[in-house]
């Protein structure tokens, strides 16, 4: 029996080999590398090994990491709530309303194919409707709500967020669809019995049983939101700032060590995050 | 059949502008890619042209995108295929429990949320500090495994979950060594949720830009191609490649869907076998 086990987890080991030599190369040493380099001091030209703190020290005593950080949360939270309200209403469309499972999973492609695409080119296609003279402007003016092109369309925070939400959205779509058709229907029927309205099914029963996708869409969208510097910079035109602007600010200047540890600042704070999240939901069961 | 709640048409039609919401702009793009010459960036058209596409095929001020997508075309690929077989192997390996187990969890979760801009910042450093040179098949071939495979791997344990053992089971009862079982049982049974792996694989890598922008060294892929192009191209030019880039992504996925859509088909038939039993 010791001998079988042994060979399980010889056999085991042997298959993930590939996948460890991975992350070991490209996740876990570029982290250590970002640590050590954290550490470290910058003249103009070069960054010199050392152990210092004078890279957090800055970090810590600038009021921009502070607005910059605030920034972060800010697109992190108003991100999520309209990705999560539109994800929610489209997967429960798609999940409750949908009768034939090929319309589903037609409608299901539908969402996803996006996906598979440039992000980058998604986010050039809003030039045309959000410029001075977009698409947005001329309706609004012909309709007669304004009078003269609106100038925050493009190029400013809301831009920024409707990306964001453009992009993302399909990350709350995926996860809670996922969810909602494993929902055993013959609760819902018995609540409907029970004499429970739409609103109370949808609040009292599939909302709470929705939850493990919920946040398995919120960790994506949480994640790729702080993570993200070119959604930011491309959509405000680089009038706003995030964390992630703020490092790939730093790797221009070749400021390495400083742009270190405001990474490491990051990845402190979504894994924190995401530790958080990971308390509500287990992730290998429901996938 | 139950008659449709009203809440059925106001949610249809929030899906339908969900939609418009989701297509919309690159539809938008597609149609003033065909912008006439004295054509701008938004409506209105100047006449119908193909002009910027020849453009696209002639002038090579705007850089080397041919070379660049060639490059990612084939980065593309061996990211596919090498995200393809660790996947499988790790799902295969996550079935049972071994020493370790639980932290290589954790790690595949932690590189899905890494802030992508912690790969190529990390990725740049190490190999600038052990003096090698940075180069889109190596340290960006690395850079972009760190995102695609843990999305193949979630497949791959989302498939194993649903997997029946008892397939694996008969085969070993009828004297299958462990290799046969894979090869002749496993593999064939989980065979369609591998070109979802694959399109994985290969789309993702084929539009990836934050884990490839410090790592691909000084031969670009196509998304930073088009990154750089943002910044100085102001004429319709750009919508002409963006077209034409989706309009490639829309082929690949369509191709990929048709394998699953047949592969699916053949199994469904092969698998039948009702009423031809040897009797």
């Amino acid at each position: 029996m010791n001998k079988l086990r042994a060979n399980n987890a010889l056999m085991g080991w042997l298959m993930v080999s590939p996948l460890v030599l991975v992350l070991l190369i490209f996740l876990v040493t570029p982290i250590v590398m970002i640590t050590v380099v954290s550490f470290w001091r910058a003249t103009e030209f070069s960054i010199i090994p050392a152990f210092v703190w004078e890279n957090y020290e800055f970090l810590f005593g600038s009021p921009v990491t502070y607005t910059v950080f605030f920034n972060t949360f800010k697109y992190a939270l108003i991100t999520w709530a309209f990705t999560f309200v539109i994800g929610f209403t489209v997967a429960y469309y798609l999940a409750f309303h949908i009768r034939t499972q090929t319309w589903q999973i037609a409608f299901f492609l539908l969402c996803t194919i996006p996906f598979w695409t440039s992000n980058i080119i998604r986010m050039i296609s809003w030039i045309p409707f959000l410029g001075r003279n977009g698409i947005a402007n001329s309706a609004l003016i012909s309709w007669g709500v304004i009078d003269e092109p609106v100038e925050w369309l493009l190029f400013s925070d809301f831009a920024v967020i409707l990306a964001f939400v453009h992009l993302y959205t399909l990350f709350m779509v995926v996860p809670i669809f996922n969810t909602m058709m494993r929902i055993d229907k013959s609760l819902i029927e018995a609540a409907r019995d029970a004499g429970a309205s739409g609103i109370q099914i949808l609040w009292n029963v599939i909302l709470p049983l929705t939850k493990p996708g919920i946040m398995i869409g919120t960790i994506f969208v949480v994640t790729l939101v702080m993570g993200d510097f070119i959604t930011v910079r491309f959509m405000s035109g680089s009038q706003s700032a995030n964390v992630g602007r703020l490092i790939s600010n730093d790797i221009a200047l070749l400021q390495y060590p400083s742009a270190s540890a405001t990474a490491i600042i990051l990845l402190l704070t979504v894994l924190m995050v995401i530790g958080i999240l990971l308390r509500f939901v287990d992730i290998r069961k429901e996938l | 059949m139950e008659p449709r709640p009203r809440s059925f048409y106001i949610l249809t039609g929030f899906f339908a502008l969900f939609l418009l919401f989701l297509y919309g702009p690159t539809i938008t793009i597609a149609i003033l890619s065909f912008q006439g010459e004295g054509g701008g960036l938004t409506f209105p058209m100047r006449g119908v042209s193909v002009y910027w596409f020849k453009d696209l095929f002639e002038q090579q001020a705007v850089g080397d995108i041919w070379g660049s997508f060639r490059r990612s075309f084939l980065l593309g690929l061996m990211v596919m295929v090498t995200t393809v077989v660790v996947s499988v192997m790790g799902g295969l390996a996550f079935r049972k429990r071994f020493p370790g187990s639980g932290i290589l969890f954790y790690l595949i979760i932690t590189s899905l949320v890494i802030p992508s801009i912690l790969i190529s910042l990390g990725v740049g450093l190490m190999f600038s500090q052990t003096g090698l040179s940075v180069h889109w098949s190596t340290s960006g071939f690395g850079a972009q495994l760190t995102w695609t495979l843990p999305f193949g791997l979630l497949i791959m344990f989302a498939v194993f979950n649903r997997f029946d053992k008892s397939y694996e089971e008969a085969a070993r009862d009828l004297g299958a060594t462990p290799w046969q079982t894979i090869r002749h049982v496993v593999l064939p049974i989980i065979a369609p949720s591998l070109i979802g792996v694959a399109l994985f694989g290969f789309t993702l890598s084929y539009d990836e830009f934050a884990r490839t922008l410090l790592t691909a060294g000084s031969y670009n892929t196509l998304p930073l191609e088009i990154y750089g192009m943002t910044t100085n191209v102001t004429s319709p030019v750009l919508y002409a490649l963006g077209t034409l880039t989706t309009v490639f992504s829309l082929v690949i996925i369509g191709a990929f869907l048709a394998l699953a859509l047949i592969s699916n088909r053949r199994r469904a038939k092969a698998a039948n076998d009702a009423g031809k039993g040897l009797i």
